[in-house]
């Protein structure tokens, strides 16, 4: 009986290593675990045996039994990690292929970077308010002391909705000013955004309609530095830490002192060229210290309070940072414009 | 404003290159557009003495011709011109000279005959016979200024100065002129400034004796100055006067007129010189035109003038347009013996009125527009009387006729450097403060600034502030960052929402598109809005550019429609759009808009279809949390498909529409795709927001679905068999989906199936079947005896 046992062992041990796959294996595993396997039925002979023998082939055949059960699991590990291998080569994708097209939609350009600005200001503690864009004369012109006989009143630069003049389309966003001076006391740090209109035809660079983003601050010893930090922050979040800009003296009827703000021209640096027309410097905004008598008409006593206020064209923001050479691209909407950006 | 340097440096002397006064000047508030030199262009012209002439053997015209130019030998140079004698001093183009328009000469042969350059006409150097009366204008420019041969033709022509172009802003009407832009450049450059006071000997007889002045209407003339000049001799101008004119943009004509002009240049004070003769009576009338006048100007344009407009008269009728324009019969001609200088203030307002009016803006109107310096009149005339002596234009007679009925307000500010320094946010000095206020012409006693008249626009403690601040420098004013009491800032709730419904829109793959706010009012008609729809009622532009930009939209469907046009035109195959729209709608008591915003939606291409598009609005409606969102059929909206358009409501308030734009409208904008478009009130949507999110536990036991197969009449909803369906189902129903719409083989004529998926779960137990099925049954029971359907 021994050398039965023993035989089984290395016949069994050797088909074992020879099965190719899952099947192989359990029909070993049938064949010499089974009931009615080789090893049952070498073990069902155990009664032929001597009383002495007996413990001895038994356990003989559980060693066996044990060994056979390990290999074959062993052997079963083997074949699925073999067959993983096969199914994984044969799952292999050509990864260069594109990827599905996720469409999502654009922000329009401009309000990508008014969204920008708006966040820049909001972070500094101003609060965004919004005017009306059909005004009245006394809160875009009077109250911002433009004189009666200013080139601004005319027809042939305003557009006028009532015949008396009262009522027109704003042509800047400062009329704001006036009506937060109106409604809130100082401490005031407000930004607006809106839409403005002029009596401009339609060409690369003027627009009877674009958009302005109008800020003001009152506050004690608000003063004219603190303009020029407010504006330059601004600059050099939109345009970059190295932007350069100047400060002009200028004149408007609503700020005293007055000025404009330019930037270095981003392609020469300064030195002059085509983009620049020569000057090395672009002009982006207007800007000043609100006058007194602005001040005074909307009840804030000018010699407790000053700020500062300024006036931004969101077009020229938006082509400056994007390159964009024609300001009717933005107005014209086509699709291939908008999903550039 | 044209500046030439040379001028300038009569009165303060810099020497800086043209860079740096122009960047320094712009710095300092007077703004550079340009910068150019006279004679730019001109390189290598020299004068040139001819010594010979000889026919051109091959030409019967042409002269061979030896020129002396200063070398050791002379050039031989052949020309064309006829006024060319040996002896004479001619500017001679040499070999590689270029000259204005960038025309290069070269040696070369004309004919066969060797020529080293060309001997130059007025034209070939850019200048006209005005500027040398003494040249002839079809031949070579025989010089009489004292020169050699060799010397360059820049020096001897003076063609060597710089023109320095300003923008000058409305507010500083004095620095349209020489001496006020000497003033800024002398602050600018801290030199010293020499303002000479005009003197005149005068002796021809008296003023008073020959004419009288009258001020009838004082309100639009607040000062009418005037001298006379006898026995005058109209001839050219001195060159030094020519130059300085032309290269301040203006034609010398003759000395009488360039003298009016070199004075408004020189003191930024429009002059004007009349005829005596013509004056009758001796007499001038400033006053408003009355009914029926008219007057000839001196461009020969014949004026009928309107009643209240200025004119200045004599007893006969108009002879000026005051501040405008002479009159044609008050003119200086070349027989005019004895005239009246003319150097008056006028009201701005009424000028700019009459030179808008009578369509002709001219240099004097541009400048009295802005308002001029009261005092600026007497100086000015007796500058013009000065170069009249000076150039020996004629006799100037004794006396001034100085009109002036009302009172010169004086404006004194405090000097307050402490409340300027923290204005600025600076540090300056008081001794700055005062040293440039004095250049500027301030003048200062103790504590008190007494502005110059000229400086209308100084009028408080902040306009002095700009004028330190500006030589100061804007530059050396530190960037600070704001101090004082934190503001709460931040976005309204309301620019939250519309933040957040474009970021959804986007998500979805809709394009954000922005449009004008004034359109066309045929839109109105292409979208098919009936006559009296109220949307036609929009605020109406009274000036606008044109027809297509002429009111402001009530309704932004047409932008949209436009925009989706444009874009099928351009072949761009899918599109999906959407704009946050402003409409302006007339309210009652008062006159202006309600603006609100309108979110419109717009689609074609890539399978758009209207199921496509409503599957997006639910999802905004979602986002927005917008309560009790339906949907019933519009049949009645005109700009839509009658059969695919559905109303948008939150309980019973409408918030906006979605459908199948009507063929029609898609016809009037060449929209050759089915388009659909979806208008929502983002007003509304905002108003009606439900409340924000609360956490609602996850379900804890498992849910059971059902399908339904429902037979029914083709002309029941899936909205009304749904409605039927939720109120009937119990708390266990969690969910409905339709899943089938079928008509067909199998279904009666008539009829209609439509399958629904329920969702039964119970929030306590496991749900049982029995309890699933109760729920289903009592679906079925409503479902049968409310509309009539059945399961299939």
């Amino acid at each position: 009986m021994r050398e039965l046992l023993e035989s089984l062992r290395s016949a069994s041990r050797q088909a074992i290593d020879q099965a190719v796959d899952m099947e192989a294996l359990e029909s070993l595993r049938v064949k010499y675990l089974g009931k009615k396997g080789e090893l049952t039925a070498i073990l069902k002979q155990m009664g032929k045996l001597s009383a002495e023998e007996r413990p001895v082939i038994g356990q003989l055949a559980n060693q066996i039994r044990g060994e056979l059960e390990a290999e074959l699991e062993d052997r079963k590990s083997a074949l699925a990690a073999k067959m993983q291998e096969l199914r994984l080569e044969s799952e292999t994708l050509d990864v260069t292929m594109p990827g599905k097209e996720i469409r999502l939609g654009k922000k329009h350009v401009n309000n990508t970077v008014l969204d920008e600005v708006l966040d820049i200001f909001v972070g500094m503690g101003f609060s965004i308010v919004e005017g009306p864009e059909i005004e009245l004369a006394t809160y875009d012109f009077d109250r911002l002391n433009i004189p009666a006989n200013h080139t601004v009143r005319e027809w042939t630069d305003t557009f006028y909705i009532t015949p008396d003049e009262k009522v027109h389309l704003r042509c800047q966003t400062s009329p704001v000013q006036v009506r937060v001076m109106e409604s809130m006391k100082p401490p005031i740090r407000i930004l607006s955004p809106g839409r403005v209109y002029r009596k401009d035809e339609i060409d690369a660079t003027h627009s009877p309609m674009f958009h302005q983003i109008e800020g003001l601050v009152i506050d004690k010893g608000v003063t004219m530095g603190d303009l020029k930090g407010t504006l330059n922050t601004l600059m050099q979040k939109i345009y970059g830490p190295d932007t350069v800009t100047r400060f002009r003296p200028h004149h408007f009827p609503f700020t005293e002192p007055s000025c404009e703000m330019d930037v270095q021209c981003f392609e020469c640096h300064g030195r002059g060229c085509r983009v620049c027309k020569g000057e090395g410097w672009i002009e982006i905004l207007g800007a000043g210290m609100v006058h007194p008598h602005v001040l005074e008409m909307s009840g804030i006593d000018p010699e407790v309070y000053s700020g500062f206020a300024f006036g931004v064209g969101l077009e020229r923001l938006t082509m400056r940072r994007f390159q964009i050479s024609d300001m009717r691209l933005l107005y014209e909407n086509d699709v291939r414009f908008l999903n550039q950006f | 404003m044209l500046l030439s340097r040379e001028w300038l440096n009569e009165y303060t002397p810099i020497a800086v290159s043209d860079k740096d006064y122009c960047d320094a000047m712009t710095m300092s508030g007077s703004k550079v557009e340009g910068c150019s030199r006279t004679g730019e262009g001109i390189s290598r012209v020299v004068v040139g003495k001819v010594l010979s002439l000889l026919r051109h053997p091959d030409s019967d015209h042409m002269w061979i011709c030896q020129v002396d130019v200063g070398g050791e030998q002379p050039l031989q140079i052949v020309t064309g011109a006829q006024n060319v004698q040996a002896g004479d001093l001619v500017p001679t183009a040499l070999d590689s000279s270029t000259l204005p328009g960038g025309v290069c000469i070269r040696t070369g042969k004309l004919r066969g005959v060797l020529s080293e350059g060309m001997l130059c006409s007025l034209k070939e150097l850019g200048l006209e016979q005005r500027d040398y009366p003494y040249a002839i204008e079809d031949g070579i420019f025989i010089l009489q200024e004292p020169c050699v041969p060799g010397e360059d033709i820049k020096e001897v022509c003076r063609l060597n100065d710089s023109v320095v172009e300003f923008e000058i802003t409305n507010n500083r009407p004095d620095c349209l002129s020489v001496r006020g832009l000497a003033r800024e450049s002398a602050a600018t450059f801290h030199t010293p400034l020499t303002l000479a006071e005009p003197a005149v000997k005068g002796g021809a007889g008296n003023i008073a004796d020959a004419l009288r002045v009258e001020i009838a209407d004082a309100d639009l003339c607040p000062r009418y100055t005037a001298r006379m000049v006898k026995n005058i001799r109209i001839a050219p101008s001195p060159a030094w006067m020519r130059r300085r004119l032309r290269a301040s943009g203006v034609r010398p004509i003759n000395n009488i007129v360039d003298i009016t002009n070199y004075v408004m240049l020189e003191y930024g004070q429009p002059m004007h010189a009349f005829d005596y003769a013509c004056l009758h009576e001796g007499k001038i009338i400033v006053r408003r035109a009355v009914e029926g006048e008219s007057l000839q100007t001196l461009d020969g344009k014949d004026h009928a003038l309107q009643p209240g407009m200025l004119v200045i008269a004599d007893p006969e009728g108009p002879v000026a347009l005051a501040g405008v324009m002479g009159g044609a019969n008050s003119e200086i001609t070349d027989d005019t013996t004895t005239i009246v200088f003319e150097s008056a203030n006028f009201s701005g307002p009424s000028i700019r009125k009459t030179a808008i009016a009578l369509g002709m803006r001219t240099d004097a109107s541009g400048r009295f527009e802005k308002g001029l310096d009261i005092q600026g009149t007497v100086p000015a005339v007796d500058r013009a009387c000065e170069l009249v002596e000076m150039l020996g234009a004629g006799e100037v007679m004794d006396g001034i006729i100085d009109v002036l009925p009302g009172e010169i307000p004086a404006t004194t500010i405090p000097l307050d450097c402490g409340k300027i320094n923290a204005l600025l946010g600076t540090d300056i000095p008081r001794d700055f403060m005062v040293k440039t206020l004095e250049t500027l012409g301030f003048g200062l006693e103790g504590d008190t600034i007494l502005v110059p008249s000229w400086r209308g626009d100084c009028l408080r403690e902040a306009d002095i502030a700009e004028e330190v601040a500006r030589f100061w420098g804007f530059d050396r004013i530190a960037p600070t960052d704001m101090r004082g009491a934190a503001v709460e800032g931040g976005f309204s709730d309301k620019e939250k929402f519309r933040r957040m419904m474009g970021l959804e829109c986007r998500s979805m793959g809709f394009t954000e598109i922005m449009t004008y706010s004034f359109v066309s009012p045929s839109g109105f008609d292409k979208i098919r809005l009936p006559k009296d729809d109220p949307r036609r009622d929009a605020f109406t532009i009274l000036n606008p550019l044109g027809e297509d930009t002429s009111i402001m939209r009530t309704t932004a469907l047409p932008s949209m429609l436009s925009v989706l046009s444009t874009n099928l035109n351009r072949r761009n195959m899918a599109v999906r759009l959407y704009e946050m729209a402003t409409v302006y709608n007339k309210q009652p008591q008062t006159p202006l808009a309600d603006e609100h915003t309108v979110l419109t939606l717009g689609a074609y291409g890539d399978g758009a279809d209207f199921f496509g598009l409503k599957g997006a609005v639910e999802e905004l409606l979602r986002a927005a949390r917008t309560p009790k969102v339906r949907f019933t059929a519009e049949k009645t909206d005109p700009s839509y498909h009658p059969g695919r358009c559905a109303a948008v409501w939150s309980g019973e308030t409408r918030i906006g529409t979605l459908g199948q734009i009507h063929p029609q409208v898609a016809d009037t904008y060449g929209l050759d795709a089915e388009c659909f478009c979806a208008e929502l009130d983002a007003a509304a949507l905002y108003a009606l927001r439900g409340p924000e999110a609360v956490y609602v536990p996850l379900p804890r036991f498992p849910a059971i679905t059902r399908d339904i197969a429902l037979l029914c009449d083709a002309s029941l909803s899936v909205g009304e068999l749904s409605e039927c369906i939720r109120s009937a189902g119990t708390a266990v129903l969690k969910d409905l989906r339709l899943f089938d719409v079928y008509t067909g083989p199998g279904i009666p004529a008539g009829k209609k199936s439509v399958a629904f998926s329920l969702t039964l779960r119970s929030d306590e137990a496991t749900l049982t079947d029995d309890h699933a099925e109760e729920a289903v049954s009592a679906v079925l029971t409503a479902l049968r005896e409310r509309l009539g359907a059945v399961i299939r």
